[in-house]
């Protein structure tokens, strides 16, 4: 089913997308901001100028539904005052507006200080100067005409329809921030951040039963332009599930596999619960890094920031001090990485201007590290931020958000088809379906979109009602092969949510297809009425 | 841009429409004024103040239509979002499925959501309320991570066929989570009113902190089918899968659990116990709605689920007139009837079961059954002779509400409360259910 889209700003023209505000403008806005901060007794402000440009094109198979423009632009003020944060934004953007959104963050930082335990303890970051950067995108979505963007749905809709399918909906999700960050530790930053999303979901029905069944697409949403839709053979990978992606896509070949293959899932075999070896594609894989590792490892969750909504973490600080916890075997590597290119969690700089990197967060198997920001690096002996901090619009607050958590590819080679080969008893499961994990990530169970049965080394056929529950310690201890370099590839999420309210931000994360031994898989087949 | 009055709306719409020169305009505009704090670790980290207005203008020639909107207010300004409309409008492909503007209509003038008092409440009320919830956590030595945010929000909307509607509300949405300083209980509570002065956060937060306090030393039972009783909190994220469903186009494109072999649907058939009623009344003095849907369609009372029967499904108004059905709007509220037992009545009366207080991170798992997952959360209990005798461990279940309606051993009494999935507010009694069935462990706290 299609996922809410959400829509954040007003409608635009596309025209008036492509323009670029220059960032010398905004440094005269952002030196407003500072400086009415500081006269009403701020120690410390940052400002975010941005610009969130959104379009969404929408069909359903043979008509386009909505073709969506909007624009959001507006600055956000967070200061240090008393020893508190405050926050305030506004979309007026004259100086004096500006200037008492400034003096509005700082009353709300002095009247929230008097609920205040211990003051911010903010990491030290060197100032930048003035600099940029720019996604290193090589056809940028917004360009391409909606008509062109209409079409290519609309085809891909006939291609799942000619091959059998009920229903299709298509839509193209593409994402431009240009957002600006200024700050009292004398940075100004303008970053042009692109990403884009091509996705489908088909639904095949057999009229007889009533049972119907959907395939969803196998794209990934990528911090790339337009040029993610262009595939060509060496961005195809060959298994024994079809056709798979690696940094390319083509969606009108994935349509007509899609289609054909939810008419297998009709006809497939009802799973025998038990414990399998799972072989896991990165298409699928990237949701389960995501749940159990990617939110366990965020410093917020651990320290309890999340604990009235998300929730909080099993990995506490005293599993970290002991530098042996064992999270997976060894085997398992596990990277934090805001660098990745492609990848969607990569820019220059976080939302408080941090130049951004890559650590180790399991190495060998052990957890070594988390992802933290400026007001916690000191929790953890840290001397600088990670550069987590990240802020959905100008008018929400940054606060810790999940950089590119990717499990590294094994250093032995090792293909998928001999993955599969070395399994007795195994499931290989593509795509991500539901997805459900408990407040410390303890406890999660997962679906798919494709299920094959392995047996003695051979897939055997499809099965259908396959989910998995395990326990994340457990579960990562279990993994005993990663494929190598050549089968590592990026999934990931577009709409992760967190936070109250709460906000959105988009993270990738890699992998190679692994495996995972004995791990208890449930059918979830059920009637009703 | 302050809250439109009902009158400043109609005046302000009128103005947006004298700029038309389409076949059909139709403008609506919604404004929101209020604030939000957060805190944890038993201090406030976040807080804000949010004003917002955006008005948008709907305009068509034929069957083609576009849409533009703005948070402008100048005359050139609207001038210039009607003259966007259009010009998308005419770039717009045929919608076969656009339809008509509706002409005026009868709607229920309705003051229940509003509280004249709460529409001024602001960043010192909302801090002395989080105030009053960090007293309780400090003197029991309990961590509290909470949030507060309330609003007064306004929609109108007027059509070049003469359709005008406006309504306006006051709301407020509390929940707080306490933990144990050892991490070894946990204990929520959330609640949700239109009128600021019934909210009580520290009585709350006392709920909060005795279920935190009575849910530390966890022991572990084997999972499996157990009686249950569940809080309303609870039922209201599995329920909610069930009100969104309820969907006349989805049912009859057979991909709903709605739908039935060749093509037909469940509609009026016995779906689940005949005790349960499901209903939706933007009236109800408990959960007032809006009187009208965003296309102006009344939003009168109706009774989805009567003596378990299947007896309404939502459309819009293209399929209602394709398929010759009535076209009601989604509901934007749900109320099931219940018992006038308490919650503590319903545990009296229980020989062996388990109290479900909240339950987190449901997903659909099957849409054809409406099999969903998720976890207990935040103090769940063993029941025996009438009595908790002990906290138990979280569990992980497997369970469509289609099932568990029709394993439904006992109501309570309904009382409002708010989905933590989806924010949505509903009326729901508590339900003792048999036969849950509940999957695995969690060592979640």
């Amino acid at each position: 089913m299609l996922p809410s889209i959400p829509v954040w700003g007003n409608e635009i023209s596309v025209e008036k997308s492509l323009e670029y505000t220059d960032p010398a403008a905004k440094k005269i806005i952002a030196d407003v901001a500072l400086n009415a901060a500081r006269v009403k007794g701020a120690t410390y402000t940052d400002v975010r100028i941005g610009r969130y440009l959104n379009q969404y094109v929408v069909t359903r198979e043979d008509k386009v539904e909505n073709i969506v423009n909007t624009e959001s632009y507006g600055v956000g003020i967070r200061v240090i005052a008393n020893g508190s944060w405050g926050f305030a934004a506004t979309d007026k953007m004259d100086k004096d507006s500006i200037a008492k959104t400034a003096e509005l963050a700082v009353a709300i930082a002095k009247e929230n200080s008097r609920l205040l335990t211990e003051p911010v303890q903010l990491a030290a970051q060197q100032g930048f100067g003035e600099v940029s950067w720019k996604a290193p995108i090589e056809k940028n979505a917004f360009e391409v005409p909606v008509k062109e963007k209409a079409d290519l749905l609309l085809a891909v809709n006939d291609a799942a329809m000619k091959n059998g399918a009920d229903y299709i909906s298509s839509i193209l999700f593409m994402v431009n921030e240009q957002k600006y960050f200024a700050s009292t530790d004398n940075s100004y930053i303008d970053q042009d951040i692109h990403r884009i999303w091509p996705t489908f979901y088909i639904t095949r029905i057999n009229k007889e039963t009533g049972k119907f069944e959907s395939r969803d697409a196998l794209s990934s949403p990528m911090g790339m332009g337009y040029e993610y839709l262009d595939a060509r053979p060496e961005h195809k990978i060959h298994t024994a599930g079809g056709i798979l992606y690696k940094g390319r896509y083509d969606m009108l070949e994935d349509a007509k596999q899609g289609a054909l293959q939810a008419g297998d899932k009709l006809k497939a075999k009802t799973v025998e619960p038990g414990k399998y070896d799972l072989v896991l594609d990165p298409s699928h894989l990237w949701l389960t890094i995501h749940e159990s590792c990617g939110h366990p490892t965020e410093l917020d969750r651990v320290l309890g920031y999340e604990a009235n909504f998300a929730g909080t973490s099993f990995l506490t600080l005293d599993k970290w001090k002991s530098g042996k916890f064992n999270y997976g075997s060894k085997e398992v590597n596990i990277t934090a990485d805001k660098t990745e290119k492609g990848s969607l969690g990569a820019v220059g700089y976080d939302d408080e201007g941090v130049k951004c990197g890559k650590w180790d967060v399991i190495k060998d198997g052990v957890l070594v590290n988390y992802q933290a920001i400026r007001d916690q690096a000191h929790i953890v002996g840290l001397e600088q931020s990670q550069g987590c901090c990240y802020a959905d619009n100008w008018s929400s607050v940054q606060f810790q958000r999940m950089a590119n958590i990717s499990l590294q590819p094994g250093k032995k080679e090792l293909t998928v088809a001999e993955q599969i080969k070395n399994v007795e008893k195994g499931i290989y499961i593509i795509g991500s379906g539901s997805f459900s994990i408990d407040q410390q990530r303890y406890n999660f169970q997962f679906g798919g979109q494709l299920f094959y049965e392995i047996k003695n080394g051979k897939i055997v056929g499809m099965l259908k009602d396959v989910a998995y529950q395990s326990n994340t310690q457990e579960f990562w201890n279990s993994c005993s092969a990663v494929c190598d370099q050549r089968d590592y590839r990026l999934g990931g999420s577009f709409f992760d949510g967190k936070g109250q309210p709460m906000q959105t931000s988009a993270v990738s994360h890699g992998s190679a297809t692994a495996r995972f031994n004995g791990v208890n898989v449930i059918n979830t087949g059920r009637k009703i009425g | 841009m302050p809250i439109l009055t009902k009158e400043q709306a109609r005046v302000l719409l009128a103005k947006v429409l004298n700029y038309s020169k389409a076949d059909e305009c139709e403008v609506n505009i919604d404004g929101s004024d209020g604030g939000n704090i957060r805190y944890a670790r038993n201090a406030v980290n976040t807080s804000g103040a949010i004003s917002t207005t955006s008005l948008v203008v709907t305009s068509a020639f034929g069957k083609k239509s576009g849409v533009a909107t703005i948070n402008e207010f100048d005359d050139a300004s609207l001038e210039k979002v009607v003259r966007r409309s259009e010009e998308l409008a005419k770039l717009a492909p045929e919608n076969p499925e656009y339809m008509q503007l509706l002409g005026p209509q009868e709607h229920s003038a309705s003051t229940l959501a509003f509280s004249a008092a709460s529409a001024s409440v602001g960043p010192k009320e909302r801090a002395d309320a989080v105030a009053q919830s960090l007293n309780v956590s400090k003197a029991k030595d309990l961590s509290a991570a909470g949030f507060l945010e309330n609003n007064i929000v306004y929609s109108a909307m007027m059509n070049s066929r003469g359709l005008f509607a406006y309504h306006t509300s006051t709301n407020v949405a509390f929940s707080v989570t306490m933990r144990t300083p050892d991490g070894k209980g946990s204990g929520y509570a959330t609640r949700g009113y239109n009128d600021f002065s019934k909210l009580n956060a520290g009585a709350d937060t006392e709920i909060a902190a005795a279920k935190a306090l009575s849910s530390v030393t966890a022991r572990a039972i084997e999972p499996g089918k157990y009686t249950v009783i569940l809080e309303p909190t609870a039922v209201a994220v599995l329920l909610e899968n069930v009100f969104g469903d309820l969907d006349a186009r989805s049912a009859d494109e057979g991909r709903s659990f709605m739908s039935k072999p060749g093509g037909k649907t469940r509609l009026g058939e016995q779906l689940v116990d005949e005790r349960v009623n499901i209903y939706s009344d933007p009236l109800n003095p408990d959960l007032p709605g809006t009187t009208w849907a965003p296309d102006g369609r009344p939003q009168k009372r109706v009774n989805w689920i009567e003596k378990g029967i299947v007896k309404n499904l939502s459309a819009s108004r293209y399929w209602a007139s394709k398929k010759g059905i009535p076209a009601i709007p989604p509901p934007n509220g749900m109320i099931m009837e219940g018992g006038t037992k308490s919650l503590a009545e319903l545990i009296k009366g229980t020989e062996k079961g388990i109290l479900v207080t909240r339950l987190w991170y449901i997903r659909s798992v099957d849409p054809q059954t409406l099999l969903l997952t998720g976890l207990t959360r935040d103090g769940t209990f063993y029941i025996e002779n009438g009595e908790i005798k002990f906290p138990i461990k979280n569990f992980r279940f497997n369970e469509s509400p289609i099932i568990m309606l029709n394993n439904l051993e006992e109501l309570g009494k309904p009382e409002r409360t708010i989905s933590v999935e989806s924010s949505g507010n509903y009326l729901l009694p508590p339900l003792k259910i048999r036969d849950f069935t509940f999957t695995s462990l969690s060592d979640a706290v």
